[in-house]
């Protein structure tokens, strides 16, 4: 079965323990700086969205990429940054048009989240369900219970 | 790891920014944060030194568990001398910008002299500089927020900032950051303005190294969590309902101050209450609750995101002010309490409007209320006019007097001078001091101590003057944790207060938010600790260091002029009963409790750490 993360701003209390979980995973150290995953506040709404990259199976950063540094994961259908081959174009970066794969100063390569090879840290170390990681078929079936549910009978009745 | 071991001085007569590493002999014996912070402030400032000198200091300082994936670990705490209480002031803040000082490299920054011109902090890891703030100056927190993200075309930056109060002397302003989160008691903002710093504005991409035993921490980590998640307090009162679940608990046992504290229980705090905030409205169907939203690291999520009713007075003929028609920080238990119940204001919508206003001017509401409140009773008592108040009606209840007061105050001008030095100053001047419901001239917050025993000898007893969270005692006197007391028992409440005023200076000093105590017992903490950190952190360890932190900041009151008359309460709590409700009758039992204290803390009976104390603590 293919999982994907299913992200759920309603649930996002903007905690940021994700990126935490995300960096602590590629680099060994707390910097959300350098999350794979965001979290975005949008203060007046009093909203937070937690955002990354959906796995695009025909992924633009993967086409656009001139060097082939770009691969797909068959196991968890990821796409992988090589960075014994990526020259840091940014290519990628201009073409994803979620803007989820993004250059890095520090290392001169671009960064998007991989699924940590099928185990995605921030999907455990979200505390309300906002991130989890699922059946990708099966992404609208909470929405699509909670209509059934309103044409239960039941739900008629009052 | 988890201390950076780097701090930041920050001269600002000389406009000096240099590094120092972190005296680590001191981290062994308190911690981070508050404790660390307030032995730095011991050992290099005159316990007798004006607040509002250059020769005062103050610093900004982190926890070791601060950055890292403990839950709640975001704080940061401002150390300096109070300039309301002429105490030590420590006032601890979540937010963003705690982990984000520790994500540029440093563990704390230390503030001293007073620099000629406005100016702000900026760094970027180790870039550290001051730079002009003219254009700054006189803008509220927000605006001033606004702007240095525009300035640095920066979305991530994060800034703690002062607004126009701290500017006019208000002595009760507070440190913003992230619009409204703040280092909000005892006027850590009047000293920030004192010495012309706007801002500090930080970027941190360094990230905080791994913990000091990987594995240990993230069980730890994740037990505590798990903790947190299943208790009935951390896992659904406070996200739901934020810390304004207490409103109606706290009157139901009588305990809820009313009327500048001439009455407990409040016949409307339902009104104001955190299930009042989910009603909807009549307006436009709307909550005034938009949703909860979490500090950093934070998997309690207690923060109250509100907004304000379109149609309401307040902002209804303020299109052309955008910052109060959207939602931000709403209501917390004590705001909602001292701006309303002490001041008979049952008006959810003008509550929330005048929280909103502190935030965006950065001033403290509890002592805010309290000030208004004691203003409304010299009113009300004929003490003060109409002719003081510059028209405004000031009586008990009157929502429009209170927003209109309260923007007078954020003005500094007119009697809003006069509100803006707190309740101690006002009474004085209006010839009835004993009005003025404070300790050591700081405000009472939402727990009566003629209701609640326990709370009324930390109330006399906190270093920082009436304060809840040195020793939160309702824990247990309501809540019964851990343990059920009687609220009404002044018998063994001495040890109580003790525990958790120990408990929590440590608690303080670590970078993590009081509030997981209502779920975590030191045994839940001091794993995660020791595991982050270099050095044995035991439980007793702990609990010593809670200890030494808070000897230590008795011994700097009693250096700064303070002796055991200061460890006491308004004749009101001592004299006038309680005259309804489930606790009438009652007075606090303040001096059956207070000799015991000092008893059991190894004081003398004039409040003074024998000699033993002293040695015991290593101080």
């Amino acid at each position: 079965m293919q999982k994907s993360l299913h992200l759920d701003p309603a649930k996002c209390t903007g905690c940021l323990q994700c990126e935490m979980a995300c960096s602590y995973e590629k680099l060994g150290e707390f910097n959300p700086s350098r999350s794979l995953i965001k979290v975005f506040t949008f203060h007046e709404e009093g909203r937070f969205a937690p955002y990354t990259c959906t796995q695009c199976d025909e992924a633009w950063c993967m086409r656009t990429c001139p060097v082939d540094a770009i691969t797909v994961d068959m196991a968890t259908g990821a796409k992988l940054v090589a960075d014994d081959k990526c020259v840091g174009c940014k290519v990628c970066t201009i073409s994803c048009p979620f803007g989820t794969i993004n250059y890095v100063q520090e290392t001169g390569k671009v960064a998007k989240c991989d699924l940590c090879g099928g185990d995605p840290e921030c999907a455990k170390a979200c505390p309300t369900e906002a991130i989890v990681f699922i059946d990708s078929n099966a992404h609208g079936y909470d929405r699509m219970k909670a209509f059934a549910e309103k044409s239960l009978p039941s739900a008629n009745a009052t | 790891m988890s201390w950076t071991k780097k701090i930041l001085r920050v001269n600002l007569t000389e406009g000096t920014c240099t590094p120092e590493p972190l005296n680590m002999e001191w981290a062994n014996d308190y911690l981070g944060q508050r404790g660390l912070a307030t032995k730095y402030l011991v050992e290099e400032t005159d316990p007798k030194v004006d607040p509002l000198s250059p020769d005062n200091k103050m610093i900004m300082a982190t926890g070791p568990l601060t950055g890292t994936m403990a839950s709640t670990a975001g704080r940061y705490s401002v150390i300096t001398k109070g300039p309301l209480t002429g105490a030590i002031a420590c006032s601890n803040s979540g937010g963003f910008i705690g982990n984000e000082f520790k994500n540029a490299g440093w563990d704390m920054i230390i503030f001293e002299g007073k620099s000629p011109t406005p100016v702000y902090l900026y760094i970027e890891n180790d870039l550290t500089e001051l730079r002009d703030a003219s254009h700054l100056w006189g803008k509220s927190a927000w605006e001033a927020d606004e702007m240095l993200h525009k300035d640095h075309q920066d979305p991530n930056l994060k800034i703690a900032v002062v607004g126009r109060p701290a500017e006019a002397g208000c002595l009760f302003s507070a440190i913003v950051n992230d619009l409204h989160r703040a280092a909000g008691r005892s006027g850590v903002g009047t000293v920030m303005a004192s010495k012309n710093l706007k801002a500090v504005a930080v970027r941190g991409t360094l990230g905080v190294a791994a913990p000091q035993d990987p594995d240990a921490f993230f069980e730890a980590v994740a037990d505590g969590k798990e903790v947190l998640a299943e208790n009935a307090v951390t896992g659904q009162g406070l996200p739901t309902y934020g810390t304004q679940v207490l409103m109606n608990v706290i009157n139901s046992v009588g305990g809820l101050p009313a009327h500048n504290m001439r009455d407990v229980g409040f016949d409307k705090a339902e009104n104001i209450s955190g299930e009042a905030m989910h009603e909807p409205r009549a307006s436009d169907g709307k909550a005034n609750l938009t949703t909860n939203g979490a500090c950093f690291g934070c998997t309690i999520a207690c923060g109250r995101i509100s907004s304000i009713d379109k149609t309401h007075f307040s902002i209804k003929d303020q299109a052309d002010k955008p910052q109060y028609q959207g939602s931000s920080g709403g209501l917390e238990y004590e705001a909602a309490w001292s701006l309303g119940a002490d001041t008979g204001v049952d008006d959810l919508d003008a509550l929330t409007y005048v929280n909103f206003l502190c935030n965006e001017d950065a001033i403290d509401p509890i002592t805010l209320g309290c000030t208004i409140a004691a203003a409304m009773e010299l009113f009300e008592d004929g003490k003060i006019t109409l002719e003081d108040t510059g028209g405004i009606d000031l009586r008990f209840g009157n929502a429009k007097a209170l927003v209109e007061v309260i923007e007078l105050t954020i003005s500094g001008k007119g009697f809003g001078a006069e509100i803006g030095q707190g309740s101690k100053r006002l009474c004085e001047k209006y010839g009835d001091p004993d009005l003025s419901m404070s300790v050591k001239g700081l405000e009472f917050p939402a727990y009566d101590p003629r209701g609640i025993q326990g709370i009324g000898l930390n109330y006399a007893t906190s270093n920082r003057g009436a304060c809840h969270v040195r020793g939160y005692t309702i824990a247990s006197e309501v809540l019964g944790i851990p343990v059920k007391t009687d609220q009404n028992d002044a018998e063994g409440k001495p040890e109580l207060v003790k525990a958790f005023q120990d408990a929590t200076a440590l608690v303080d000093s670590a970078g993590i938010c009081l509030f997981t105590t209502f779920a975590w017992g030191m045994d839940n903490i001091a794993p995660q600790i020791d595991a982050a950190c270099e050095g044995d952190w035991s439980v007793d360890k702990c609990l010593e260091a809670g200890e030494r932190i808070w000897n230590l900041e008795r011994m700097y009151n009693n250096a700064a002029g303070f002796t055991s008359d200061d460890d006491t309460l308004p004749k009101r709590l001592l004299k006038e009963a309680v005259k309804s409700g489930p606790t009438k009758g009652n007075v606090s039992r303040l001096g059956e409790m207070l000799p015991k204290y000092y008893e059991i803390r190894g004081w003398s009976d004039k409040g003074i750490p024998s000699a033993d104390t002293i040695s015991r603590l290593g101080l």
